[in-house]
């Protein structure tokens, strides 16, 4: 452990590595959509990386996690390769899920990663479940859930916390405030805007940390899975964040200034962080070199696996849609 | 062997029984354990099976309905309890946009084997927030099984096969059945695949399910009395559909008439009908014809309610004219 960092030096490295992963991975999505090798909807998650990289390393590898539509990064974390995300979003039958789902519906059972979930808030009655059939089953594995503050207007954000809180599951909810739903500003939809507020009346345990830095994340994120793994109920967590992309390639961004975008780049997770790695003598600028090298090399080698993947026959085109072995499919 | 009994008992039998043999069985949804059960089906078993396994959830059907997907996903094999179709509504998105997707859409990595039960049905003139059939609805959905007992042996035999059913699958318990009374046969083998002939006859395929069942068969049997045979074929699961058993009754009979409790736009019987035209036109010796619900929200004046079901004198009148 550094001197000031709280976390062993290869997990602090480990940190800047994989938000640049996520970075790097979305840089090269957001050219593929331009080129048409990507389409449907492409949320990149770019500007938050601190948030799912902070927050994910802090859970076990065999926590679930369930994310949203912009869960690229989560997925990644989480531990879903590269290659199978990337192939996903080509919609080849090598994706994770199998060209099925797409961009927003990353899915590893592997993992355990329960997907994105492209319903806002349609992800957080889901992660009660998990956690009730884990509380029922007498096991210390927890749930996190993924979520933006847009989704805090929704019906099912005040069930879930409800009964989660109610029967004392363990649930790590954890908001992504990035202050904008689409394109709807927090102020503009909501009229209690203390987010933490909203969970306390609940009854659910809540603090609010910086989302732009990532050690502030796992920190913050670890107590919190401290106490929900210990039984003592779910835990809400805002991590204050910003989303520097449009909300997806389609949206023109007339809902907010170019000079508050900039304010929060100023602010961006991952060169805060690696000045931070310097100034601390746990990384060079030949070390940060090498390091976006490797990204870059799994990066292009995922886009390669992604090219050189294949498609789904059409004759399976009804596979999945009721489980049962192959040659007996339910007719509808 | 068989016992008397009524649908309401056989409901919770079965559920005894899932709950005995299987941990991972458990029950939730609104007034199912103090209260014993809207319909008092589940009167009895918090007593027995304690409030873990018997769980009285808030008013929230959204958000339990959702956690019973998760449970599902989590290795338990919930038992979510609805209190009726029209409050199904407010759980429509975790059922058509997770239950019902999650498998397909994840590649064939995650099933829900998720038990959904709720009443349906009109005829307690409760009026149009708690009258009405939307099974149809949610028969028009890929990833879905349906299913609707409307005997004793299938409200006592469907929910172990449904619970031993990868996926999520919806029994719709008719709110008129639940008094049913008669003898249970307990030899019976119950699936969860096809449709069954309930009464066997040479004129005329009537074609019913849930609710209508009885009123089918009490119109058969006035029917017998009237020179026509009719046949009556208790759908059972509404989806998948089992077109084979209508088929054949059909090419016996050469007539179809659907008596379906949903309205008639876009209905179940609609699709049956549909499927009878496409597969078994050139066996037909006239148009199928079909009873359903009249199109308004179920009043709740008595006279007006009975005039929107379908009734026993509406479906003879339909076979004498289909038999003319």
């Amino acid at each position: 452990m550094s001197a000031s960092l709280p976390c062993p030096r290869e997990l602090a490295l480990r940190l800047l590595h994989d938000m640049l992963r996520i970075r790097r991975m979305e840089e090269r999505a957001a050219e593929l959509y331009g080129a048409g090798k990507i389409r449907g909807f492409l949320h990149l998650y770019i500007g938050e990386e601190a948030v799912a990289v902070g927050a994910l390393h802090a859970l076990a590898p065999d926590d679930a996690v369930i994310a949203t539509y912009r869960e690229h990064g989560h997925a990644l974390v989480q531990g879903v390769p590269m290659n199978a995300i990337m192939a996903e979003m080509y919609g080849k039958r090598e994706g994770c899920s199998h060209g099925r789902g797409g961009s927003m519906h990353l899915f590893d059972a592997r993992t355990r990663f329960f997907g994105g979930n492209a319903i806002v808030a349609g992800g957080l009655p889901l992660t009660v479940g998990l956690a009730l059939a884990e509380h029922m089953q007498g096991g210390k594995r927890i749930a996190a859930c993924f979520f933006g503050e847009g989704a805090m207007a929704e019906g099912a954000f005040h069930e879930a916390l409800n009964l989660a809180a109610l029967w004392q599951l363990p649930v790590l909810f954890c908001c992504e405030n990035n202050l904008y739903a689409m394109g709807t500003a927090l102020a503009r939809s909501q009229s209690q805007t203390d987010l933490c507020a909203k969970a306390a009346a609940y009854k659910v345990a809540a603090q609010a940390v910086d989302g732009m830095d990532v050690l502030a994340v796992h920190q913050a994120t670890g107590a919190a899975v401290e106490q929900v793994r210990a039984g003592q109920g779910p835990y809400f967590l805002e991590y204050r964040t910003y989303r520097f992309r449009a909300h997806s390639m389609f949206d023109p961004e007339l809902y907010r200034d170019k000079a508050e975008v900039e304010q929060w780049k100023a602010r961006g997770p991952i060169h805060s962080y690696s000045a931070r790695l310097k100034a601390e003598g746990l990384l060079d600028e030949a070390g940060f070199l090498a390091l976006a090298a490797q990204v870059e090399a799994e990066v292009e080698a995922a886009v390669a696996y992604a090219e050189a993947g294949s498609l789904e026959p059409l004759a399976d085109l009804c596979r999945d849609v009721y489980t049962s072995a192959p040659g007996t499919q339910v007719q509808p | 062997m068989s016992h008397r009994t009524t649908y309401r008992e056989a409901l919770r039998e079965a559920l005894r029984e899932a709950l005995q043999r299987d941990p991972r069985v458990f029950l939730m949804g609104e007034d199912v354990g103090r209260y014993g059960g809207t319909y008092a089906v589940s009167r009895g078993l918090l007593e027995e099976f304690g409030e873990g396994r018997i769980r009285d959830t808030p008013l929230s059907e959204l958000g339990f309905v959702g956690a019973g997907i998760g449970a599902a996903l989590g290795g338990m094999r919930p038992i979510v309890e609805v209190m009726t179709v029209n409050f199904s509504l407010l759980a429509l998105d975790p059922l058509i946009n997770t239950a019902a997707t999650l498998r397909h859409m994840s590649g064939g990595q995650f099933s829900v084997p998720l038990v959904l039960r709720m009443a349906t049905g009109a005829g307690r003139q409760l009026a149009a927030q708690h009258s009405h059939s939307l099974e149809g609805w949610y028969a028009h959905i890929p990833g879905l099984k349906i299913l609707a007992p409307a005997t004793l042996e299938d409200a006592r035999g469907m929910l172990w096969p449904a619970l031993q059913d990868p996926d999520p699958v919806l029994i719709f318990e008719h709110a008129q059945l639940y008094n049913l009374e008669g003898e249970l046969d307990e030899t019976t083998a119950v699936d969860i695949r096809s449709a069954r002939v309930r009464r066997t006859g040479t004129d005329l395929s009537l074609i019913a399910y849930g609710g209508t069942l009885g009123k089918a068969l009490a119109a058969a049997a006035q029917l017998a009395g009237e020179g026509i045979a009719a046949e009556v074929i208790d759908l059972r699961v509404l989806r998948p559909l089992d077109d084979a058993t209508i088929l054949a009754s059909l090419r016996k009979t050469r007539r179809a008439l659907v008596v379906d409790e949903g309205w008639r736009s876009g209905s179940l019987a609609a699709e049956i009908i549909a499927r009878i035209v496409e597969q078994g036109f050139y066996e037909l010796d006239g148009p199928p014809a079909r009873v359903c619900s009249a199109e308004v929200p179920v009043p709740y004046a008595k006279h007006l309610e009975d005039a929107a079901l379908p009734q026993v004198p509406a479906i003879v009148a339909a076979a004498h004219e289909l038999c003319g």
